[in-house]
């Protein structure tokens, strides 16, 4: 098996991606800005709800059904779509879903194709893959379309250009558009994105989706979105390819009538996002009269079979655990290596990947302080600080013998017995020497691998338990 | 080789060799509210996205239509086929969607008046369902003006009522306010895509 573009080639571990992101001030301005902006609207969005908790558990509940049943449900969905006239495809992996959507353009006679903002699309390299098969693929997300004119990656899952500011912005605009931006106010730039793109969307004869729900029983895609640059693309065009994780389904209709209040509050803050569109396979005389759906896995499966790590797959995109990151805030996106960043990313790329000796991936899981800040604000309940120690054992294990398990392994013997844990303590006293000051900032090796990122306080002089014995005992 | 729809059915199966057992799903949360006057309600939330409200007697609904046009400069407007008569005022051109509107002929409109499926008081939405009054998507889409009509009796409170009154087999389009974007700094901005002025009467 290939890798899994899920993380970008070449991207170095999250430490040294880490620290050259703390270097650039400007980033750290933008995103602090950005994320402190978006919290406070989402604490007020979600506060209006009386019954905000119970829509948590619905969400939570549901979303297990659906991993719970997978089987059922996909066979369910792929009968209602079929029936409406729709035609659904399998990938097992990126390089199948990619030479499936590659194939359905050229059957259409198009060399450009417009699209949706898409995380399994982007998860899957699929511009990269059309491009190098002579389809050219147009992002009509105003952020999306921000990161493809900049040559630059996505950083958030919601917003892929949150690391650039207006006038960034203002300046990839003007070098890449026939008409330039007026100035670098939001609402001129918007405008500039508008004109850039209406020919193409009144034009277009292709489009490309992703999928924020699949209903299992009645076949409909919901498509959640803000512009208006979904609906064009999801009505226009003459064929509609929407490519959907396999784990996107709700069972039911009903279902959505939570999801349709978690997601919104907890992505942009709104009581509602400006525009959602529902569809069924075809509708005669309304939409794109040729739609195919793409089920992919890439790995979700893996993820499936991993007790623990599987509720990562309850995701719904909503991006709220990386607003309310202290890493996400500092880093952001781009040192994660992957189009899905922050304490989602760091628990749902390694999975995905499933190869815990690609460095890369296994450094994911410790981009994390464990404070719980995602935890409390996702809107599914996916334990996330859980999974990230779950995973961190595991990247261990993979490891086998080196100087952090063998350390683990003489730590458990060390505590295992009172005696040893004392003359651990006693030996370890001794090091306050190296610290006049009280912070120790560089031990010799091993101790080096932690003081290359932080400071040790200088260890007292006498144990709290030497301390009591002499005052106490 | 197999195919891959095997593959991955085969995949999840030994995934869930475990056999999560199955839970009842607490449906507790709300499935309606008391909001008190859902009209009031519903005004102020889609005003709150920066839509213009409008209430209007039933009998004057189309004394209103005529003001807001003549007020925005509207000349050619689109209707769907089944928009009422009463609703096509004197001093603009109706474009009827029979036969097909082109594209460049709703791009070439000065706006669309439709009504709609129901309307969500809590969240200031609109859905529109293909139904009554509403015309295929693209009506709604392409003109760079939306005037919608809301009757009393189509608002709900909040959204479990309204998909319970929605067939999901029908194109939806649920909308709450002209289009936006918050893709710039998080900062939201009016009109970007879709229409990017909605005007909403409601009719009591």
């Amino acid at each position: 098996m290939g890798t899994n573009p899920v993380t970008w080639l070449g991207s170095p571990v999250f430490p040294k991606a880490a620290r050259a992101a703390l270097a650039d001030t400007q980033l750290r301005r933008n995103l602090r800005k950005a994320t402190h902006t978006i919290r406070d609207k989402r604490s007020k969005a979600v506060a209006e709800l009386p019954d905000w908790e119970e829509l948590r558990q619905a969400g939570e509940a549901i979303k297990d059904d659906v991993l719970s049943n997978l089987d059922t449900y996909l066979e369910r969905i792929e009968a209602a779509v079929t029936a409406r006239g729709g035609v659904v495809h399998w990938a097992r992996d990126a390089r199948e879903a990619n030479e499936i959507v590659l194939r359905l353009a050229r059957e259409a006679g198009t060399d450009e194709v417009v699209k949706v903002k898409s995380m399994a699309t982007a998860e899957i390299g699929l511009n990269e893959a059309l491009e190098a098969g002579g389809i050219r693929a147009v992002e009509t997300d105003l952020a999306e379309l921000i990161v493809q004119l900049g040559h630059d990656r996505p950083s958030h899952i919601l917003v892929p250009a949150i690391h650039r500011n207006r006038a960034e912005i203002r300046e990839i605009f003007r070098r890449e558009m026939a008409e330039k931006p007026a100035s670098d106010e939001p609402r001129d730039l918007a405008e500039a994105a508008r004109r850039h793109l209406r020919r193409k969307f009144l034009s277009a004869r292709v489009a490309v989706s992703g999928a924020n729900f699949g209903v299992a029983d009645t076949g409909s895609i919901v498509v959640v979105e803000s512009e208006g640059n979904g609906r064009m693309c999801l009505t226009l065009p003459e064929v509609l390819i929407t490519v959907m994780g396999i784990e996107k389904l709700v069972p039911s209709w009903q279902d959505l009538e939570v999801f349709l209040q978690l997601l919104p509050r907890s992505s942009t803050a709104e009581r509602m996002n400006p525009y959602t569109s529902v569809w069924t396979g075809v509708t005669p005389g309304d939409g794109p009269q040729q739609f195919h759906l793409v089920l992919l896995d890439n790995g979700r499966t893996d993820a499936l079979a991993d007790q623990v790590g599987r509720q990562a797959l309850r995701c719904i995109r909503c991006s709220a655990c990386l607003n309310v990151c202290p890493v996400y805030e500092r880093t952001g996106g781009q040192a994660y290596g992957s189009v899905y960043p922050g304490p989602i990313g760091a628990i749902l790329s390694p999975q995905l990947v499933n190869d815990m000796h690609d460095k890369q991936a296994a450094s994911l899981p410790y981009a994390s302080s464990l404070c719980g800040a995602c935890y409390e604000v996702c809107p599914v309940r996916i334990n996330i600080p859980e999974v990230l120690v779950h995973l961190r054992a595991e990247a261990v294990e993979a490891k086998g013998r080196t100087p952090e398990s063998v350390g683990m392994a003489a730590l458990s013997w060390i505590f295992a017995d009172a005696r040893r844990y004392e003359n651990a303590q006693k030996v370890g006293s001794l090091a306050r020497h190296l610290a006049p000051s009280g912070r120790i900032s560089s031990l010799p090796w091993p101790g080096s691998k932690w003081t290359s990122a932080r400071d040790v306080p200088a260890p007292p002089a006498e144990s709290f338990r030497m301390w009591w014995r002499r005052n106490r005992g | 080789m197999a195919d891959a729809r095997s593959v991955v059915l085969g995949r999840i199966r030994a995934a869930l060799a475990d056999r999560p057992a199955a839970r009842e799903i607490p449906r507790s949360y709300d499935t309606s509210r008391p909001l008190g006057d859902l009209v009031e309600l519903a005004a102020e939330r889609i005003a709150d996205y920066r839509a213009e409200v409008h209430r209007a007697a039933v009998d004057d609904v189309p004394a209103t239509i005529s003001r807001l046009l003549a007020e925005r400069g509207a000349r050619r407007m689109v209707g769907p086929v089944d928009l009422p008569a009463s609703w096509q005022v004197d001093g603009a051109e109706w474009l009827s969607d029979s036969p097909t509107l082109s594209i460049d002929q709703l791009d070439g409109a000065d706006g669309v008046l439709t009504g709609c499926a129901v309307a969500i008081a809590e969240t200031g939405t609109i859905v529109l369902d293909g139904g009554v009054a509403q015309g295929r998507r693209a009506l709604t889409l392409v003109p760079d003006y939306h005037l919608c009509v809301v009757r009393s009796d189509q608002i709900v409170g909040i959204v479990p009522e309204a998909l319970a009154r929605l067939e999901p087999t029908r194109p939806l389009t649920f909308i709450s306010g002209p289009s936006a974007t918050s893709d710039i700094e998080l900062d939201r901005v009016e009109g970007v895509h879709g229409p990017r002025t909605l005007h909403v009467i409601i009719a009591t």
